[in-house]
């Protein structure tokens, strides 16, 4: 199922304003004990463009997509996001107070390859946990928001359903209406797909690009190669610990120029 | 027989309800005073601070190894020596709620801990501060797998009561030894005790029951959906 596809369909919205990095990462580096799972990671996220995560498992990827909204916490390097700072190494490292770091999480969310919704709420109380308890809006203005976004990721029609009681592909749905109704302005993916069966992959996949032919800014770890080389405006190659190669999905896909990269290309194509 | 029914109970019955009223009251404060310490110290226990951590483990460990009469005992005959001395009805209750806050500390830990750490990093990653994620994703789902097990202790403490007649707090039992004392009825009127606990325990296990029942939602009753799709 990884065979490639010809270079398609995404919708290149050209602005004419330039573009920011929303998140300019430098130097990033994650310790657990001895095991350095990235050496030093420098990336930029810039407005409106879908970034791509890809490589070997192991290498990473998810690690540094979760130092992004210090789901877990750097071991050192710089994390600026909109011109605030995460954490910062001149020197010493320094980390921004949990107080900061959670404000940032609210408008950068997270969706995850377990779904990770509370089990306890509606599919509807989940949408509206973060804009009603975190961002204190109004409750009925919280709903109707939040049941538009289920219109369009069409589960209106579940939203008074448990967790329990929907399918994956259901659940991981659910997962992207919570965190599209934070009014994000960047959402992170972490495998959003590795853990649905075959045939509920494409929902799921469907979904994500109906966000980003929004315009909206994602950062998106994937095994799902297609899906990426259709839907990336750049593809970072994270391969032990450090971005191996970067560039557009026709540069990194069609000419690869690392060894490493090459490799990975060639054991997922058999 | 006939004399045990409508001579006996008659007679003895009022004076002994009046200490089996006693023995919910202790039984009442003790479990609502053991559940927020039982909470508290689960929470501490789970707390990044480690000197509390240690603190509260000793406290369980030691509350778990030392006979409930012996702490009851020691509470009630050994804290006047350094000044401090409670009414029996007191002591009573503070040694019991110390005690099943023990027990029902380590059961709120455990249920603290069934709860997926997923849900933990779905809240932080929508901005949900820790406390706003214990407060509303992690005890809610907590509590409700705590209820039966807490429901357990309960009808075990409205038993352990009784040992609290040994510090002269009159209720049901200490009540039913002065009337043995007076009429030398033992058989007889230990009878009538042990029929009152039974009636006491019996409707307690009901309602816990009952509670349990009420406090099932629906997200768990749909859990067979889940498991049965689960790849």
């Amino acid at each position: 199922m990884n065979q490639m596809m010809p270079q398609t369909d995404r919708l290149q919205a050209e602005s004419a304003a330039p573009k920011r990095p929303l998140l300019q990462i430098q130097g990033l580096k994650k310790r657990f004990g001895q095991f350095e799972v990235l050496k030093s990671v420098d990336l930029q996220v810039e407005e409106g463009k879908v970034t791509f995560l890809i490589g070997p498992s192991g290498g990473g990827k998810s690690t540094l997509l979760r130092c992004m909204n210090f789901l877990e916490r750097p071991s050192g390097g710089t994390i600026v996001f909109d011109g605030l700072t995460l954490c910062r190494e001149e020197g010493r490292f320094t980390c921004a107070p949990e107080s900061s770091l959670k404000k940032i999480r609210a408008r950068m969310p997270m969706v995850f390859q377990h779904f990770n919704l509370f089990s306890h709420r509606t599919v509807l109380e989940n949408v509206i946990e973060g804009p009603v308890f975190v961002q204190r809006r109004n409750r009925a203005e919280a709903i109707s928001d939040a049941e538009d976004i289920l219109r369009r990721v069409g589960l209106y029609d579940w939203r008074d359903r448990y967790p329990g009681q929907l399918s994956g592909g259901q659940k991981q749905r659910v997962a992207i209406a919570r965190a599209v109704a934070m009014r994000p302005d960047i959402i992170l993916f972490d495998e959003p797909t590795s853990a649905l069966d075959p045939e509920l992959v494409a929902g799921v996949l469907d979904t994500i690009k109906s966000l980003a032919d929004e315009g909206r800014t994602m950062v998106v770890v994937t095994h799902e190669m297609t899906f990426a080389r259709r839907l990336a405006d750049t593809v970072h190659f994270v391969c032990d610990g450090v971005i191996a190669e970067s560039g557009t999905p026709a540069q990194v896909f069609d000419a690869p120029k690392s060894e490493r990269l090459k490799n990975f290309m060639g054991s997922i194509l058999r | 027989m006939y004399d045990f029914f409508f001579v006996l109970i008659p007679r003895h019955m009022p004076f002994l309800l009046e200490g089996a009223l006693v023995t919910v009251q202790l039984a009442l404060l003790s479990i609502v005073f053991g559940i927020a310490i039982g909470l508290a110290t689960a929470l501490g226990r789970l707390s990044s601070i480690r000197p509390l951590r240690w603190l509260l483990g000793a406290y369980v460990e030691i509350w778990r190894d030392v006979p409930l009469i012996v702490q009851l005992l020691v509470i009630y005959f050994t804290l006047p020596e350094i000044g401090l001395s409670l009414p029996a009805f007191t002591a009573g209750v503070l040694g019991l709620s110390l005690n099943v806050g023990a027990y029902l500390s380590e059961v709120f830990r455990a249920a603290i801990l069934s709860i997926d750490p997923g849900q933990r990093d779905g809240g932080l990653s929508i901005g949900m501060s820790r406390f706003l994620i214990y407060r509303r994703v992690i005890l809610p789902q907590a509590f409700r797998i705590a209820v039966p097990t807490v429901g357990g202790y309960f009808i075990g403490l409205l038993k352990d009561t009784s040992l609290v007649s040994y510090i002269s707090v009159s209720e049901l039992l200490r009540n039913g030894v002065i009337v043995i004392s007076n009429t030398f009825q033992s058989m007889e009127v230990y009878l009538m005790v042990a029929m009152i606990y039974f009636a006491l325990s019996f409707i307690a296990s009901r309602l816990v029951v009952r509670l349990e029942a009420f406090l099932t939602p629906a997200y768990l009753r749909a859990g067979h959906v889940e498991a049965a799709e689960r790849t």
